[in-house]
């Protein structure tokens, strides 16, 4: 993404900063905070939606601060600057033996971005969030005050900064522990299934023997096909599974600038889908692949979110409760494919009991659910708002790094913590999510 | 592996430059002006693989003690297989009209400095007989400017300078590698809103890299098309140059 853009990655909603305050080096201290005007620190603006924006304030662009700190390669501990990406990250740990301990479907973001989404990866049903493998980081508040939070100095700020949108003040630095792997190869296992409810199925019988799952569903086929999909599961390779050279850094493709709007439409997804679901299922089996070909397949196109066009597009993300998961999940699909909306990259993983850390923090026990949906005005709001209902009824929640959308009443139901989040925050910093979600409750 | 003296090393386009070098397990010499930066960047660097030799403070206005500075490496480092210097200091010009000796003191910054130590460096590399000089000198060189006139000035200094130091070792087998950045996002242009013209210091750094390891161009442009824009500049006649605001 041009850094001068300062959009989210869904592009929607198109609201700029009035100023942008680079940050070089962690030393340095935040800008002065001109009255009525709020802060919000900025990693790679990879949430889809509007919690890395802060529409006519100022946002503090940390991605300058991307340097290491420490690497501790005996208990494989790293200490690096808030801004630093995980691309980044693993260049210099994988060669060594170690792995992030939970990454999100991009390796573009940052150190600072992952724990203040308190991100989820494949691995969630074994192991938890992101937050869970925070040992330590530094806070930087608006008033130059300086905190070394972990989970036992400083706890409670700790517990409000991990999820806590930026809100809390600006990270510094993180120590976060690694798990460490013998190769940077994968051995992965392609199922395809033909319905939804196979799901539930699948994710049962191998989320005790394999570390990663998650699976891809076909939004837009109905009836009997019904959310079919390809489930992934896979594990690292042990060194005798895998070549004994480190896979190869691959080409990447770019979207040079906008595709015409009419380019993604309800008849195209259609397709993009079909086609897609045929192909996985050719591809069933097991092969033992690059690491960045099972955790990061987006990249390979970079900037593919511009293939919505200049309209943008939304993700729909939520999460529901271990006991309502299989009929809503089925009834939020069968909504979906119903309505002639262009709906893309559907994905279902199930989260495991390990509690996350954060007070907002977004993953909880249960089935989660994302959808891609190009911006087609009235019938596209009045689907998710649908689904909203779906999702409340189950009593799930909803993923502010995905979210430009959600009405405050939903933010309240799917975080009942917020108010006492609310005590931790820095009184200077705000963002456009946050002055949405609480509009008329503070 | 690699014995680089990087002058100027907190600068990002140098530490994009030393984190390439780092991960070739290389042993740099990192010089720069705040001790507290240049740690940060020493750890940076040693993480990812480098073996600092050494670390040291020095202000480009104590251009006296180049000598000094360059011996110092020379010792820390065995050999100085790659210097690059890529220190310098883009001034606000309208403060300085009516400050001579702040004007002054800039040009020191940005040219002085980097003739004593390229002064400092001939002797060196004339023994050596073979090693790369990188030095980062500006588009901003090619014409004066009234917004940049000082900064301006000092790097048509460099360039000129480079080029005759340029000449007088290429018989030794040393080369000296003319750098000419366009726009690029780093804290010196923080101030300047951000366009299309603007590239990433990694970018940037990426092309130093390869030119130092391959020895040439003798004047490299980032972005490569800099050298047309410039080639047009140039063409621009003085009575009409000095009234268009750039
Ligand atoms: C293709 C793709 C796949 C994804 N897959 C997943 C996934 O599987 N699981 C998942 O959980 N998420 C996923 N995401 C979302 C992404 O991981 C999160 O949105 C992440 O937080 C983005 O990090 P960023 O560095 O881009 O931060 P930004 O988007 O710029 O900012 C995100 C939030 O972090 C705050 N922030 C950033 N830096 C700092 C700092 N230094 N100090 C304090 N606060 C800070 C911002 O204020 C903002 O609230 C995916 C996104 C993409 C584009
Ligand atoms: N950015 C551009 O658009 C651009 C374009 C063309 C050329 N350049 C040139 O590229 C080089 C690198 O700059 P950059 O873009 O990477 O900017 P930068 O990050 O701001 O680096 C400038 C560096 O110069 C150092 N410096 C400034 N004054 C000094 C002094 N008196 N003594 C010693 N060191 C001093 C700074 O040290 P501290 O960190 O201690 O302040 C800093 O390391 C410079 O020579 C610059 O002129 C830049």
């Amino acid at each position: 993404m041009r850094r001068h853009e300062y959009l989210s990655w869904g592009r929607y909603p198109r609201q700029r900063p009035s100023a942008v305050w680079y940050l070089w080096w962690r030393s340095e201290r935040l800008p002065p905070t001109p009255p009525g005007m709020t802060l919000l620190p900025r990693g790679y603006g990879r949430s889809y939606g509007d919690c890395c924006l802060n529409e006519g304030g100022i946002l503090v662009d940390a991605t300058g601060l991307n340097r290491w700190i420490e690497f501790n390669a005996e208990e494989g501990v790293l200490r690096c600057e808030a801004g630093i990406s995980l691309a980044d990250i693993l260049t210099v740990i994988l060669p060594r033996g170690y792995f992030l301990p939970v990454t999100p479907g991009t390796k573009w973001v940052s150190l600072g971005g992952a724990l203040a989404n308190d991100v989820h990866g494949k691995n969630h049903h074994r192991v938890g969030s992101f937050g869970c493998f925070v040992r330590a980081f530094e806070l930087l508040r608006s008033t130059g005050e300086r905190y070394v939070c972990t989970p036992t100095q400083h706890g409670e700020l700790f517990r409000a900064t991990i999820g806590g949108l930026g809100l809390t003040g600006l990270i510094t630095w993180v120590e976060l522990q690694l798990r460490s792997v013998e190769t940077a190869w994968m051995r992965v296992e392609v199922v395809p299934f033909g319905h939804v409810r196979d799901f539930f199925r699948l994710s049962q019988e191998s989320d005790r023997e394999w570390e990663y799952t998650v699976a891809w569903i076909d939004v837009t086929a109905g009836g009997r096909q019904l959310g079919r999909g390809v489930f992934w599961r896979g594990n690292h390779a042990r060194c005798e599974e895998a070549p004994p050279y480190p896979p190869r850094e691959p080409r990447r493709m770019n979207v040079p600038c906008d595709a015409p709007s009419w380019l993604l439409n309800p008849w195209s997804a259609r397709w993009l889908n079909r086609f897609y679901y045929w192909l996985q299922k050719r591809r069933s089996g097991v092969a033992v692949v690059p690491y960045d070909r099972f955790f990061y397949p987006l990249d390979a196109v970079s900037r593919w979110n511009r293939l919505y066009g200049r309209r943008g597009f939304v993700q729909y993300q939520c999460v529901l409760p271990p006991t309502t998961a299989e009929d809503a999940l089925e009834e939020m699909v069968e909504r979906i494919a119903r309505t002639s909306v262009t709906a893309l990259l559907g994905v279902v993983k199930r989260f495991g009991e390990v509690p996350s850390p954060g007070i907002l923090s977004f993953p909880r026990p249960g089935t989660t659910l994302a959808v891609d949906f190009a911006i087609e005005g009235e019938r596209t709001w009045r689907l998710l708002d649908e689904l909203d209902g779906v999702v409340r009824r189950a009593g799930g929640a909803l993923y502010p790094a995905k979210d430009a959308r959600m009405s405050p009443e939903m933010f309240a139901i799917s975080f009942p913590r917020w108010r006492t989040f609310c005590a931790y925050c820095d009184p200077n910093f705000s963002s456009s999510f946050w002055r949405r979600v609480t509009a008329g409750l503070l | 592996m690699r014995r680089v003296l990087l002058i100027g090393a907190t600068s990002a386009i140098a530490q994009e430059v030393g984190r390439l070098y780092a991960a070739r397990q290389s042993h740099l010499y990192l010089v720069g002006r705040t001790a507290e930066k240049l740690e940060a960047v020493a750890a940076d660097c040693r993480v990812r693989g480098a073996v600092i030799v050494g670390v040291s403070v020095w202000d480009a206005r104590w251009w006296e003690k180049a000598t000094e500075l360059i011996e110092q490496a020379r010792q820390a480092l065995g050999m100085l297989e790659v210097v690059l210097i890529a220190h310098g200091n883009l001034p606000r010009q309208d403060e300085l009209w009516h400050a001579p000796q702040q004007m002054v003191e800039q040009f020191h910054v940005n040219a002085t400095s980097v003739i004593a130590l390229l002064s400092a460096l001939v002797p060196v590399m004339e023994q050596q007989r073979r090693g790369v000089i990188g030095v980062i000198s500006s588009v901003a060189g090619e014409r004066g400017r009234a917004q940049m006139a000082v900064y301006g000035a000092g790097k048509a200094a460099v360039t000129a300078f480079c080029a005759g130091v340029r000449g007088y070792l290429h018989p030794f087998g040393v080369r000296v590698i003319t750098i000419k950045p366009g726009y690029v996002d780093t804290p010196m242009t923080a101030h300047l809103p951000k366009n299309f013209l603007f590239a990433s210091p990694q970018r940037v750094a990426r092309r130093i890299y390869q030119a130092l390891e391959k020895g040439y161009p003798d004047i490299l442009y980032v972005p490569w098309w800099w050298r047309f824009i410039m080639a047009g500049v140039r063409l621009i006649p003085e009575p009409l140059f000095k009234r268009i605001r750039i």
